[in-house]
């Protein structure tokens, strides 16, 4: 016998389920007098500095059809690389950035949409930069573990290529599912980033 | 300056244990089938982009948001056992987590959920809604009120059903500690049956999602109680960190 180490395990996780909004969303499916709003669905306010960007896409199972019941959070840094709320210690970020955001797929069209601005650019652990980017984290029924990944935006070719987590990706045809093609139309810089479960072209996850 | 505690917790975090969590195929779990990646996840690791992550103030919290008994209730309380669930949030070193936002949601005693796309027959209650939240105090502690959900039966086999459970949503400090996970309740033998639950690889790693009755916690002649630890991923020592170039 040897001395114990005096560890927990992490609590095993389970699906959100197709329910998930109940608790996470509940104005989207009409529970409107619990909360004033859903948490997470705020606009940036207009005293956020940076880029106004619009973020939209769809979420596709291994048969190519679009969720509509997926739930999607991601996190990101202000405009000038500084993340708001806990573990930042190298400056304070933009006091009006919440740097995190939530919304559902729709359930009829699966299209999720984020309205935010541009992260600034962040050092790896290392001490070298990383490409702008935004994390990702995905859970609905089906799946087991919420599932993190990362956009990259596509006009960022120089910072992309010398991006060190990219750099670490062994195979480089899987680069472009992280990417974010951009397009002007509607006026607001809009990234288009559609994630694949499965299938050609699965969305690279990462174990962080 | 940062204090002994605030350095001992900015370390990495330790790898997630993929074989204590359900895979991501499950197949008697259908939905999981056409849900899951079939590439390698690739690790990345801690950067700051997943060592850091949102603060929730208690401000955002209402009176009523930990009482689903009373917080959708317009013409009296909702039909059901009547229930606490408290616990504590912890991390893989037994520390609590402070300020931790948890979530939570549930069918109604039938086993109906308010939903649109719910189609269930048992009857909807008009009291119950079927949500709460609440944050973590100093010791990591919360606790809510509620009604005992009930079991449902749900499209998967032909004659599936869940055991009674809540659904629990919880943010640590860091991203990378995102967590949702489910609630189950002590004896259930449905437990046992359940294709979502059995995805889970060991009996043991089950038991840890089964909140335990309290008689001790309980209120005479009012409420039943139910203990649910959650725990997060731990953390290393910065004590124990590489040294990194140019540190
Ligand atoms: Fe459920």
């Amino acid at each position: 016998m040897v001395q114990r180490l005096d560890r927990l395990k992490e609590s095993p996780s389970q699906t959100a389920g197709p329910y998930v909004h109940i608790g996470t969303t509940p104005h989207f499916i009409g529970i409107d007098n619990v909360y004033p709003v859903d948490l997470g669905s705020l606009p940036v306010p207009p005293e956020v500095k940076g880029e106004r960007i619009v973020i939209t896409g769809r979420i596709f199972d291994g048969s190519g059809n679009a969720l509509r019941d997926a739930l999607i959070e991601i996190w990101q840094a202000d405009a000038n690389g500084l993340y708001p709320g806990r573990g930042e210690h190298r400056g304070t970020a933009d006091p009006a950035f919440s740097g995190w955001a939530r919304q559902p797929v729709d359930g009829t069209t699966g299209i999720y949409r984020f309205e935010t601005i541009k992260p600034g650019s962040a050092p790896y652990s290392d001490g070298r930069p990383m490409a702008p980017h935004i994390t990702f984290w995905i859970v609905s029924r089906g799946i087991n573990v919420g599932l993190h990944t990362r956009l990259y935006f596509g006009d960022e070719e120089a910072a992309n290529a010398a991006d060190p987590v990219l750099g670490r990706i062994e195979l480089k045809s899987r680069v472009p599912t992280l990417i974010a093609s951009r397009s002007d139309e509607s006026g607001v810089p809009t990234y288009t980033f559609d994630i694949r479960l499965q299938g050609e072209n699965e969305t690279i996850f990462f174990d962080i | 300056m940062r204090n002994d505690n605030t350095t001992y917790q900015d370390g990495a975090f330790f790898q997630r244990d993929r074989a204590w969590h359900p895979p991501a195929l499950t197949p008697d779990y259908k939905t999981s089938v056409l849900r899951s990646p079939k590439n390698a996840l690739i690790s990345l690791g801690n950067t700051i982009s997943e060592m850091t992550g949102p603060v929730f103030g208690h401000a955002m919290i209402g009176p009523l948001d930990n009482d689903l008994i009373r917080n959708y209730a317009t013409t009296g309380d909702p039909i059901g056992p009547r229930t606490i669930v408290y616990g504590r949030v912890l991390d893989e070193n037994a520390r609590p987590v402070q300020g931790a936002l948890v979530e939570f949601w549930q069918a109604n005693a039938g086993g109906r959920y308010r939903h649109k796309k719910e189609t269930y027959l048992a009857a909807i209650d008009p009291n119950f809604g079927g949500c709460g939240r609440t944050i973590t105090d100093d010791e990591g502690r919360y606790w809510f009120r509620t009604i005992k959900p009930g079991a449902y039966p749900w499209p998967n086999g032909v004659n599936d059903w869940r055991p009674a459970h809540i659904h629990f949503s919880v943010f640590g400090h860091a991203f990378a500690q995102r967590l949702i996970t489910q609630m189950y309740f002590e004896g259930d033998p449905m437990i046992w049956q359940c294709p979502i639950v059995m995805g889970i690889p060991s009996r043991e790693a089950v038991e840890t999602l089964i909140a335990a009755l309290d008689r001790e916690a309980s209120l005479p002649m009012d409420t039943l109680a139910y203990k649910f630890d959650i725990v997060l991923r731990g953390r290393r020592s910065t004590m124990f960190e590489n040294r990194r170039e140019g540190n």
